[in-house]
């Protein structure tokens, strides 16, 4: 019988010909990532040791990727300690892969991980942060742990008692229509299957549509698959996998292309016809209250956010600086940028989209996950209302639980930004 | 027997258990001053510590939606407090199991705040309805973990036998 890509990577990492969905596995993990929640992943490990008489080692220091991101730089000195102690274990340790709060090195985590080669086809990648779903953008089984299941992972290198999970097939076919994308695309497949449609599934993405689709537009799908639910969200590698890993990533070294089996066994088949979607907004406060725009334009906005590891990469920053070239950020309501890394911040400073965004009246803040969890910077205000290109909009996401977050694309988002009311881009592109 | 002392709807995410602002606090005996901040009542009674023995917050489904923070699951990780759902989201689930905090999955649990319930391994009476729910058992793998008293004791021993091997 066939295997899903999920089933496919799982049988490798546990040596075995076959998996089937329900098997519990241990497979071993190929990266390992943390941000700041390694403070609480080392305290963990270091409990696992206690009273073993063994020393506090972990079981491959290369394996282990930590960037920090959450709040950089850091908000108070309680993060600053917490930073301060994982620089000191990552040096004890011996960890190469570390990405700390540098310009020639940092962003967010889930743009870190692709663009510098750490992300192959077939990996099992973990992280502690649920939107670890991303890395599925190129073909690897990745998923969100917790902070004492990472601590197990430095430990033994692999993931304890794992069920294979059951896979939902979605087969999107048709081309987009302009001022419509990939995150229109998985907004409107969150809203179809709600917020637990897929919990403790993966989401594999077939069809033409993603087969044409960009890396970056991938990571949006696979990023936001998490927001259904699912365990991991999987494009098969294909041509784009390996064109992005030589040209962008920088690997040299052959990448194995797995797909699913032509006769694999899905627990459910979706298909979409994206010609005939439309740009989708999630409306407070859960992400699955999704309504086509038209439902909702005309909301009154008092802040816009671009960026997040889910609509920080160039080519988003450069749809929304089109639409805001020449234009204002409304009165009343202000913008702001987050590129998702620094090498995404320095291509559209080159290209000039950092100047267009100033010169509309946008604040360009630092790469990092700032305003999206309302933990650093562009918290909102008692009874204000946001529209952003980020992931969650559950009460308190952004800072105030007497606060309102839309999520949307980056042409919706500078569309808006220019009227300072949720606006359809339709009409400006 | 045990009571509802909270009761809260569907797609409960981990903002609204451990907000985002509290997340540079990590180490679990200083979590639970944080759970459920928003909730003032609530959070004021965990925080110190006056929930008695045998006392339920109630949840729909998906509970425990969103992030993998495990703080979410270690702030109410205290012995005598269960959390009874429909069902939960997967991060939240096993970070759970992982530290401790006692989870029952009750499909069609129906039940208010203040009324008394019964919750063994295959069921949930409502003692105050006079109603019963099936329980859905944990899978073995899981089950290993809570057994072993949490993932840190279950990984020690894996451990212990493999580097000394």
């Amino acid at each position: 019988m066939g295997m899903t890509v999920a089933e496919k990577i799982l049988a490798r990492a546990t040596g075995q010909a076959a998996v089937k969905a329900g098997e519990v596995v241990e497979p071993r993990v190929n990266v390992a990532m943390s941000h700041e929640n390694a403070a609480l992943v080392i305290n963990q490990f270091s409990e696992v040791f206690q009273g073993t008489g063994l020393a506090a080692t972990v079981w491959n220091p290369k394996n282990i990727v930590i960037i920090f991101d959450h709040r950089v730089p850091a908000e108070s000195s309680k993060t600053a300690t917490n930073q301060k102690k994982i620089r000191e274990f990552v040096a004890k340790q011996g960890i190469p892969n570390f990405h700390d709060v540098r310009g020639d090195q940092g962003g967010i985590c889930h743009q870190i991980l692709p663009e510098n080669g750490y992300i192959r086809p077939g990996y099992v990648v973990v992280g502690t942060d649920s939107h670890t779903t991303s890395h599925g953008a190129l073909g690897a089984f990745s998923f969100g742990i917790g902070a004492t299941e990472m601590a197990s992972v430095w430990t033994l290198g692999r993931v304890l008692n794992v069920e294979v999970p059951g896979t939902i097939k979605v087969v999107v076919n048709g081309q987009f229509a302009p001022g419509v994308g990939p995150k229109d695309l998985i907004l409107y497949l969150i809203g179809k299957l709600t917020a637990e449609g897929a919990n403790f599934k993966v989401i594999e993405f077939h069809g033409e549509t993603i087969r044409k689709m960009s890396t970056s537009g991938r990571l949006v799908i696979c990023n936001m698959s998490v927001e259904a639910g699912a365990t991991s969200g999987i494009v098969p590698a294909d041509e784009e996998t390996a064109r992005y890993l030589r040209d962008e990533a920088g690997v040299t070294d052959p990448v194995d292309l797995l797909t699913p089996d032509a006769d694999a066994t899905y627990d459910q088949v979706v298909e979409i016809n994206a010609a005939e979607l439309v740009p989708q907004i999630a409306c407070p406060h859960t992400v699955d209250n999704v309504k086509p725009v038209g439902d909702v334009a005309g909301t009154r906005l008092n802040q816009i956010v671009i960026g997040s590891c889910t609509n920080g990469r160039l080519d988003d920053l450069q749809t929304a600086a089109e639409i805001l070239k020449g234009k204002k950020v409304a009165a009343g309501t202000r913008m702001l940028i987050f590129p998702a890394t620094w090498r995404i911040y320095k291509q559209a400073m080159k290209l000039g989209v950092l100047e267009t965004f100033i010169d509309a009246g946008a604040v360009v803040v630092n790469p990092g996950c700032g305003c999206c969890l309302g933990v650093h910077q562009g918290a909102l205000g008692d009874g204000e209302i946001a529209l952003s290109t980020t992931n969650r909009n559950f009460k308190g996401r952004m800072g105030n639980p007497n606060a309102d977050v839309y999520l949307c694309s980056p042409a919706v988002a500078a569309a808006s930004a220019i009227t300072g009311v949720i606006s359809d881009p339709r009409k400006a592109v | 027997m045990a009571k509802v002392v909270f009761k809260i709807g569907d797609d409960v995410s981990t903002d609204t258990i451990y907000p985002g602002r509290f997340m540079a606090t990590v180490l679990p005996s200083e979590t639970p001053q944080f759970a459920f901040a928003d909730f003032k009542e609530l959070n004021a009674r965990i925080k110190g510590k006056e929930l008695p023995v045998g006392s339920i917050i109630l949840g729909g489904k998906n509970f425990g939606c969103g992030s993998s923070r495990e703080q979410a699951a270690s702030c109410l990780a205290t012995p005598g407090l269960v959390v009874v759902a429909r069902n939960f989201a997967r991060i939240f689930l096993q970070n759970s199991i992982n530290v401790g905090l006692q989870t029952v999955i009750c499909p069609t649990i129906e039940a208010a705040e203040g009324d008394e319930l019964e919750v063994t391994p295959t069921e949930v009476k409502n003692v105050t309805k006079g109603t019963s729910h099936p329980v859905v058992p944990l899978p073995q793998a899981r089950q290993a973990i809570v057994d072993a008293g949490g993932l840190i004791p279950y990984t020690r021993k894996l451990l212990v036998q493999e580097r000394r091997a």
